[in-house]
């Protein structure tokens, strides 16, 4: 019997805000323990919370990039339950009314585009941490607690470990060019639970799910799930029943392991939060919103390929940041050629970021100054070879192309006149290597071309040089 | 209607809280007088008027994203029974997960 | 000295002003009056003598002067309200050792106007109860009559301004307890209109219908006191951004024209004569006043008790899940475990009636219970403050009893749940609508203290004082003591 994967996934984002959801301390953690709370986030008597303005902006940004419907009237809820980071014994989340809901999104997988339907967007405040100890004992550190999180929950559209892979890296994409959070899920500001089942192809009905924890990292969670599909399938084909289950990743052994058994479904007992006034969202703030978002990635590349005629490829990597993707625009308003600046931008510029092991943003590389020098490039001003010296300056230092060339004198020498003298000065000194060449010896051409690069300093036009050569050999 | 004291037991789970099984008895036979009393709201006639969470008048209310720093963790940790290290310290949770029932 | 213990807060403040008396001897004689009736009222649980002192001397070389009108005054505050530096209990053992780090909003406003917070008064625990005799460490006992209860929650701070050991006194009130215990002791207490006062740092019982008030023993110093505790408070999102005027600008006595409701259903079974009478009699001082005074019906009034419990009890029972032994307060000594600290140090640390509430609460917020119970009841909710809405249209102020009864023996209802509950009946549809209440002196039945209560539109509470300031001064309820504060027996 051939069974048809299904998969949901459940991704919790921190929104980069400056202070928390609901209370006014740093959203942004402390190297010291319970060094950035206060008595609301402690959930002290009588204190109360009030909304970040900045927190429901940022849900209101994810849950339109995700092509959500917004609630018009929305509000918060209470989660009642207890637990040592959960200082209330009750999260403030949203229930029936979540900011976003039936929204989605595209992802690839294959060459083959599948539109992924993600059910709701919702906004909550997030707990603080414990860490287990020896001797019997948790630490809680309430640093986290209350940091503004948004839930984006899938429908279980997905129908293969590869499809949620593709899920996770496109949501972890139009997240990143709304500029709402950083996501990244090896820090935590991006995090994923699953949810898998099978059943029999043609079956409408779902089969019993198992719910995956613990996938520190978008490949585990292919792995996880990759795992768990074959589990299932297992205990299927021998007779056996699916168990509702959690289940955590275990990274050492690629395998998942059972948690616990769910037994029902844990009473919440939900009501609607009272120290927190409802929202009404007008259609202005909507379109304000929408306004303010960015073009998403998958727009992007599409512009890319269609209108500048870049492969997919150079799109793709164009696109993995906002800021990489910002930048080669910015490039190209200043007249630079489209694939010169995707090569640089692929090529010198990634390798410098990645051994410096820093971002776009903090170095001097301006689109103006790149795009500058790949113009100088293109007249013939410099040699590609003299550019990556001129490419160097201009990422550490910044300036001005053109400056920097003059400056250090880096103009390449085309002008015959000038290349003349020097080439048959090389040549007047190295009579074997025009005897070999004579000789039908072509390597000599290299050498040759080598002695008057090295008497150049570099700075020789190569194409000047090589035609001049091949005539003076000629004459010789 | 009378609760059982299965029921009763549940709600004091989801309370955490325990009881002598004298005290269950009374708890659960007061329990039930006083929902009789609620379930006189069954004849009234709720149809189509909306449910009321909070009189006060505002919407939207919000703050702008303000950070005050952190309070002074000594102070904050003045009323706690037991911590370390600047760590609240509780007896290990028994599961490896979160949010529990 | 003349004794200073029952003047009210003009006549204290005419008095500092001239320099007749300092602050701190005032502060001396609030401590020595205290120490000479607690004995017999025990309405404080935390008394805080130094530091009273050290507030009154630094008042002093501040100066006091006219545009004051509560600098210098003592008062007292209900121990729900969060004091920084100054044991904060709730009347708990779960709060006994509670030491907190931060003031409630009113407690800066307090200390704004240069009052004298003098100590922490008695309650019922968590505001949880009617008679004041649900505290974990002491029972409060009526000013007039010894053996009988102050009323509850706010029973030390009505018993305290009664017995003349404060002039004013801060309560909270979620179902009548400023008014009820205000109406026990002969006191004005009321309770502005939700999102009046700010909630930060009370200690919530029910977010949705917890305000907290003043009472003192005449309307113009409860009318002083309001001034300096309302306002927007950005740290509570109910707060409201209505202003405040000077709730003293109307105190005239000149009420007429004034149209004021007389609900049927407020003087029905339940009432006793002596308490309906005082308020029909009341109903003739407000005509005489030149006010018309109709009968009106509020339907849903029956609905009130069933609606709050469920409402309050929900809101309740998740307010009250912080408290689990492990960042401040009670924690259990017998854990073994995790679930031990969280089972045990709840169920020793909180007192019958709480857990009571808790567990009605839960139960009532429940998967398969919520839509009958808790959503119905706040569609219920919805109908009785439409009865006030369609009544406010046509009327200034509603009239009633603020209590069915009298002052109750202690020990007397205890152990009936129901019974406590009925006590609160005539008070709750107040909070429930989110509107003003108070209870004002309107005579005695059986020797006892009776209270009128009126109620106003929402932030009308103006309206209210003129109402109450008239009718104070057309009678002489409130010149009438309890023997202890010197009255004829």
């Amino acid at each position: 019997m051939n069974f048809e994967t299904v998969i949901g996934l459940e991704v919790h984002v921190e929104l980069k805000t400056n202070s928390k959801i609901f209370s006014p301390a740093p959203a942004h953690f402390g190297a010291e323990p319970n060094s950035n709370t206060n008595v609301i986030d402690w959930g002290y008597p009588g204190v109360l919370p009030v909304m970040n303005k900045q927190a429901l902006e940022f849900g209101m940004k994810a849950a339109l990039a995700l092509n959500c419907e917004i609630s018009k009237d929305t509000h918060f809820d209470r989660k009642n339950y207890f637990y040592p980071d959960n200082p209330k014994a009750y999260q403030i989340s949203q229930f029936d009314q979540p900011i976003g809901h039936d929204g989605w999104i595209d992802i690839e997988v294959e060459g083959k585009t599948k539109r992924i339907r993600i059910e709701r967007v919702h906004l909550e405040e997030d707990a603080g941490k414990n860490i287990h100890g020896d001797g019997g004992y948790s630490y809680v550190d309430l640093n986290r607690q209350g940091t503004p999180l948004i839930e984006i929950v899938s429908e279980a559209d997905m129908r293969s470990p590869e499809e949620a892979y593709a899920y996770l890296e496109a949501i972890r994409s139009i997240i990143l060019f709304t500029g709402v959070s950083d996501v990244k899920m090896e820090e935590g500001s991006m995090r994923c639970d699953a949810n898998i089942s099978l059943r029999p192809y043609g079956q409408e009905e779902f089969g019993t799910k198992a719910e995956l924890k613990n996938l520190n990292s978008m490949s585990f969670v292919k792995k996880g799930l990759a795992f768990e599909e074959k589990r299932q399938a297992k205990v299927l084909l021998s007779g056996g029943e699916i168990q509702q289950e959690t289940r955590r990743f275990d990274e050492t052994t690629n395998k998942t392991l059972l948690m616990r058994v769910k037994e029902g479904s844990s009473d919440y007992r939900y009501f609607p939060e009272p120290d927190v006034p409802r929202f009404a969202i007008d259609d202005e703030w909507i379109e304000r919103v929408r306004h303010s978002l960015p073009e998403m990635p998958a727009s992007r590349r599409a512009r890319y390929i269609k209108e500048l005629g870049l492969p997919e490829y150079d799109a793709m990597v164009l696109t993995l940041t906002k800021e990489m993707s910002d930048f080669f625009e910015a490039a190209l308003n200043e007249g630079a050629d489209a694939k010169q600046v995707s090569n640089w931008l692929m090529g010198e510029v990634s390798a410098y970021l990645n051994s410096e092991k820093i971002e776009l943003p903090d170095t001097k590389l301006t689109p103006a100054n790149l795009a500058g020098m790949i113009t100088l490039v293109a007249d013939g001003t410099i040699s590609s070879k003299i550019a990556k010296k001129v490419f160097k300056e201009l990422i550490e230092n910044g300036g001005d192309a053109k400056e920097v060339v003059e400056s250090k004198g880096l103009v390449q020498l085309s002008d015959p006149s000038q290349l003349l003298p020097i080439i048959n000065e090389v040549l007047d000194n190295n009579q074997q290597s025009v005897d070999d060449f004579k000789n039908g010896k072509d390597r000599a051409v290299g050498f040759l071309v080598g002695q008057i690069m090295k008497a150049t300093k570099g700075q020789a036009n190569p194409g000047v040089v090589n035609k001049l050569l091949q005539e003076e050999l000629a004459k010789r | 209607m009378a609760i059982s004291e299965e029921k009763a037991k549940h709600v004091a789970k989801l309370s955490k809280l325990s009881f002598s099984d004298e005290e269950l008895k009374d708890f659960t036979a007061q329990l039930g007088k006083i929902i009789d009393m609620v379930e006189l709201l069954e004849e009234v006639d709720t149809e189509g008027v909306p449910f009321t969470s909070n009189v006060a008048q505002s919407i939207n209310v919000m703050r702008e994203d303000v950070v005050t720093p952190g309070m002074d963790r000594d102070e904050l940790m003045k009323n706690v029974p037991e911590s370390e290290n600047g760590y609240i310290k509780v007896p290990a949770i028994i599961d490896n997960g979160e949010a529990g029932a | 000295m003349e004794k200073l213990y029952d003047k009210s807060l003009t006549e204290l403040h005419d008095l500092l002003v001239s320099k007749e008396i300092t602050a701190t001897d005032l502060t001396h004689a609030t401590l020595n009056r205290i120490k000479e009736t607690e004995k017999d009222v025990d309405s404080f649980i935390t008394i805080r003598e130094e530091k009273a002192l050290e507030l009154a001397k630094a008042i002093d070389l501040k100066g006091i002067t006219e545009s004051n009108p509560l600098a210098g005054i003592p008062i007292g505050i209900k121990d729900n309200i969060v004091t920084k530096d100054i044991l904060t209990t709730a009347a708990s053992k779960m709060l006994h050792n509670f030491n907190p780090i931060y003031d409630a909003t009113v407690m800066d406003k307090v200390y704004q106007a240069d009052m004298i917070p003098v100590g922490k008064l008695n309650m019922d625990e968590f505001a949880m109860g009617a008679s004041t005799e649900t505290s974990y460490f002491k029972k409060t006992k009526n000013a007039w009559d010894h053996t009988k209860v102050p009323g509850g929650s706010s029973g030390g701070s009505a018993a305290a301004v009664a017995a003349g050991q404060i002039p004013v006194s801060l309560g909270s009130d979620t179902g009548g307890s400023i008014r009820q215990p205000a109406s026990f002791n002969g006191i004005v207490g009321m309770k502005p209109t939700y999102g009046r006062v700010s909630r930060f740092g009370l200690i919530a019982f029910s977010s949705s219908l917890d305000q907290i008030g003043p009472m003192t023993r005449n309307v113009q110093d409860n009318a002083l006191a309001l001034n300096a505790i309302s306002g927007f408070d950005e740290k509570d999102g109910t707060s409201a951004g209505a202003s405040v005027p000077d709730f003293t600008a109307g105190l005239t006595g000149d009420i007429k024209g004034m149209k004021v409701a007389l609900p049927k259903e407020y003087l029905g079974e339940g009432v006793d004569a002596g308490v309906k009478e005082a308020v029909l009699k009341a109903a003739e001082t407000f005509k005489a006043l030149g006010a018309t005074v109709e009968e009106v019906s509020l339907p849903h009034s029956k609905y009130g008790v069933a609606v709050y419990y469920i409402i309050a009890s929900s809101e309740a029972s998740s307010n009250l899940q912080r408290f689990d032994g492990i960042r401040y307060g009670y924690r259990s000594e017998n854990v073994k475990n995790l679930e031990d600290v969280y089972v045990n140090s709840r169920s020793e640390g909180f007192g019958l009636e709480v857990k009571r509430r808790i567990m009605l609460g839960t139960f009532s917020l429940s998967a398969g219970h919520y839509d009958a119970h808790f959503k119905k009841a706040g569609q219920v909710r919805t109908l009785i403050k439409r009865d006030f809405d369609a009544v406010f249209e046509k009327y200034d102020i509603i009239i009633g009893p603020a209590s069915p009864t009298v002052a109750f023996g202690l020990g007397e209802n205890i152990n009936d749940p129901i019974t406590m509950y009925m006590n609160d009946l005539l008070t709750i549809p107040v909070n429930l609508a989110g509107l003003p209440g108070m209870s004002v002196p309107a005579g005695f039945s059986e020797g006892l203290p009776v209270g009128l209560q009126i109620i106003g539109k929402p932030f009308d509470e103006s309206t209210m004082y003129k109402a109450a300031y008239a009718f104070e001064q057309a009678t002489d309820f409130h010149t009438k003591k309890p023997v202890i504060l010197g009255g004829n027996d």
